[in-house]
């Protein structure tokens, strides 16, 4: 049995590594993660944010110019007429996924792990949205005449199409939206309210005593609380599955050969939690350390995320196999040469980063040395976001540049607003992210109290003693 | 860092105390352990309006308040059969009202709007979870009684109170926070609203 803080980063079969290192109690717990939003800005976090929205700005200068002269900025044209702003679209959409994977699925499994990093991970779902969304609604061209995209009722009788693959992505894309900002904010109450409750200022008072609805623990808010939080877990675990799929039918319900593939949805759900992961682990990498938060989101946290790209990661290489098998296979003259020329063709450096980045160096995880080496992990985890860059790029592209008229090939070369607008995105990914952790709790305090030994209520209240030692009755 | 904090004078004082009708009593416990003993305790002395205000849910303790299950997964079913319902309705109107002719497909085939029934379905029982629970919660509300006790900020750090609203028949104020005192309970108060 492990005793007193076992600094040791991994998991014994036997006893696990404890979730929150050290002898913390409900106030230690409160005041490590309270105080980031207490405590004044560092100039390193101030240089952090200005150099954020620096690249911000680079997004804004891009769509300026983008609404200004249309979307013959980009590099499109009539053959390959999606090319960088699908891929970020899907990019993004799919780092989005890991938030709700770690808020939803990972509840449902009662993975007690995931209470240390759900709410960053949350965030950074409802922040990759953000910038996922800057696509479509900026591809449309008239972007004033966005709301077209949904069924308004007009003079016209004009309605969108249901029956298209992209309507339904209006729908999914919205309602995922809409569904993780409630879950999001419902996680948040209670530490708003733990922030109002040790506010010193009127300001603060006033602010997080609004935004924390006036929360105040009582057990009779707590069993609707609890039941609600089970609820969006259970609407959002098939709502996460369902985004993914609803993109991959923009591509695999067309007739274009390399698109149109019933393996699409599963592989590109694969996809999603794969890249999310990554980019989990690279921000909480920079995130534990700039925060000192390390005793909660511990080498145990990140190694748990490592073997999820691991499984994902194998999912995708599958994927990959038995797409290619299919296509030999289908006998499809156009689908064995799209495949063929995915490999082999013009973008064949595009195609082999994918799978080197996608599935090669994931496999390095298996190997617990790597799991639980911090800078390991963070260069795979970038590696990784990388390849899922590739292999939207790959889909996309590679399947529409040389389609069923030769007369019509052609080579895709993005132009220089194609690719400030992709950089300037995660200006705004970013400075979303760093607003969210000085001013909102980046820790579920609440939930990381509620796994702790002393919470339970059967325990005799053994501090710092291992967390399986006494499992509850 | 925690003794910094506590040294600063704070700026947030709410109003007189024991100005308003009788909210309740309440009780402070170090443990969710001795929450849990006490709450027994004043179940099974046949109080009915107890409450308990702890940082974290205390898993269980319904049974040790004596509190009802809440309704809310019933409310979330009926959002999500009006979310359904309105994407049928929707889907089938627009058809009607303009039948798009896409590929020869029939005006209204329903299975090709199930993405759009998922998603309004999904919606509208997030939405009403989302509001249901704040309205179970009798939230958002800016002050509360409970409040005014003077260690009213541990419930959100680590502290474990328990309640007894005024209107409970068996409430006294004397013989109650006795019981409460011979529990362990400490800094028991009456608050008003």
């Amino acid at each position: 049995m492990a005793t007193s803080a076992p600094v040791t980063p991994g998991d014994t079969p036997g006893t696990r590594a404890k979730l929150v290192l050290g002898q913390p109690t409900f106030k230690t717990v409160n005041e490590d993660i309270a105080s980031i939003v207490e405590s004044k800005p560092t100039p390193k976090y101030l240089l952090g944010l200005m150099f954020a929205a620096s690249i911000l700005l680079v997004m804004v200068g891009s769509l300026v110019k983008l609404v200004y002269s249309g979307v013959g900025v980009w590099g499109l044209d009539n053959t390959v007429f999606w090319a960088w702003d699908i891929t970020g679209f899907v990019f993004w959409i799919g780092i989005g996924h890991a938030g709700t994977l770690i808020s939803a699925i990972l509840f449902l499994f009662r993975q007690k792990w995931r209470t240390s990093i759900n709410r960053a991970a949350e965030a950074m779902t409802i922040f990759a949205v953000m910038a996922a969304g800057i696509y479509p609604a900026f591809h449309v061209g008239r972007v004033w005449l966005l709301y077209w995209v949904f069924p308004v009722p007009n003079q016209m009788s004009m309605w969108p199409n249901f029956k298209s693959p992209l309507l339904w992505d209006v729908f999914a894309v919205s309602t995922y939206a809409t569904v993780s900002i409630l879950f999001w904010y419902l996680g948040l109450v209670p530490d708003l309210a733990t922030i109002r409750d040790r506010a010193k200022t009127k300001l603060r008072y006033l602010i997080y005593g609004i935004l924390s609805l006036g929360w105040r623990g009582s057990h009779r808010g707590w069993l609707s609380y609890e039941k609600a939080y089970l609820i969006l877990a259970g609407l959002s675990t098939p709502l996460v599955l369902s985004v993914h799929t609803v993109v991959s039918f923009d591509f695999a319900t067309s007739v274009v050969p390399g698109w149109h593939t019933t393996i699409f949805p599963p592989y590109f759900v694969a996809g999603a939690i794969f890249s999310g992961f990554a980019m989990v682990i690279t921000l909480m990498i920079v995130a534990r350390k700039v925060l000192g938060l390390e005793h909660m989101i511990t080498i145990r946290h990140l190694e748990n995320m490592s073997k999820i790209i691991l499984a994902t990661g194998s999912m995708v290489g599958y994927a990959y196999a038995i797409e290619f098998f299919i296509a030999w296979y289908g006998a499809v003259e156009y689908e064995r040469y799209a495949f063929l020329n995915r490999m082999f063709g013009p973008y064949w450096w595009a195609y082999w980063s994918m799978v080197s980045c996608n599935v090669i160096f994931p496999q390095l995880f298996w190997f617990k040395k790597v799991r639980t080496s911090i800078p390991a992990l963070f260069a795979i985890s970038i590696v990784v976001n990388i390849g899922m860059w590739f292999e939207r790029f790959v889909i996309i592209v590679t399947s529409l540049h040389r389609d069923y008229i030769p007369s019509s090939w052609t080579y895709f070369t993005p132009s220089i607003w194609d690719i400030s607008l992709f950089v300037g995105t995660f200006g705004l990914f970013l400075t979303m992210f760093l607003l969210f952790c000085k001013f909102l709790p980046v820790i579920a305090a609440s939930e990381v109290k509620g796994v702790m030994p002393q919470a339970d209520p059967h325990g005799d209240d053994h501090h710092g003693k291992d967390e399986e030692a006494h499992a509850h009755g | 860092m925690a003794d910094a904090h506590d040294t600063h004078e704070s700026e947030v004082v709410l109003p007189e105390p024991d100005k308003g009708e009788l909210w309740g009593m309440m009780g402070l416990f170090d443990t969710p352990a001795d929450l849990y003993h006490a709450a027994e305790e004043l179940r099974d002395a046949g109080y009915k309006g107890l409450d308990a205000m702890t940082p974290f849910p205390v898993h269980g303790l319904e049974r040790a308040l004596g509190l009802k299950p809440t309704p809310l997964p019933f409310l979330v079913l009926g959002g999500g059969a009006a979310g359904l319902a309105s994407g049928i309705a929707l889907t089938w109107y627009v058809n009607y009202d303009y039948a798009l002719n896409i590929s020869g497909k029939v005006p209204f085939s329903w299975h090709i709007y199930i993405p759009v029934y998922f998603e309004l379905t999904v919606l509208l029982s997030a939405l009403t979870c989302f509001f249901a629970t704040w309205a179970l919660c009798k939230l958002p509300t800016f002050f509360h009684p409970t409040m005014r006790h003077k260690s009213f900020p541990r419930t959100t750090d680590d502290g474990f109170f328990l309640t007894v609203d005024a209107t409970d028949p068996k409430y006294d104020s004397a013989s109650t926070r006795k019981l409460l005192e011979k529990l362990g309970a400490k800094e028991v108060e009456e608050v008003h609203s």
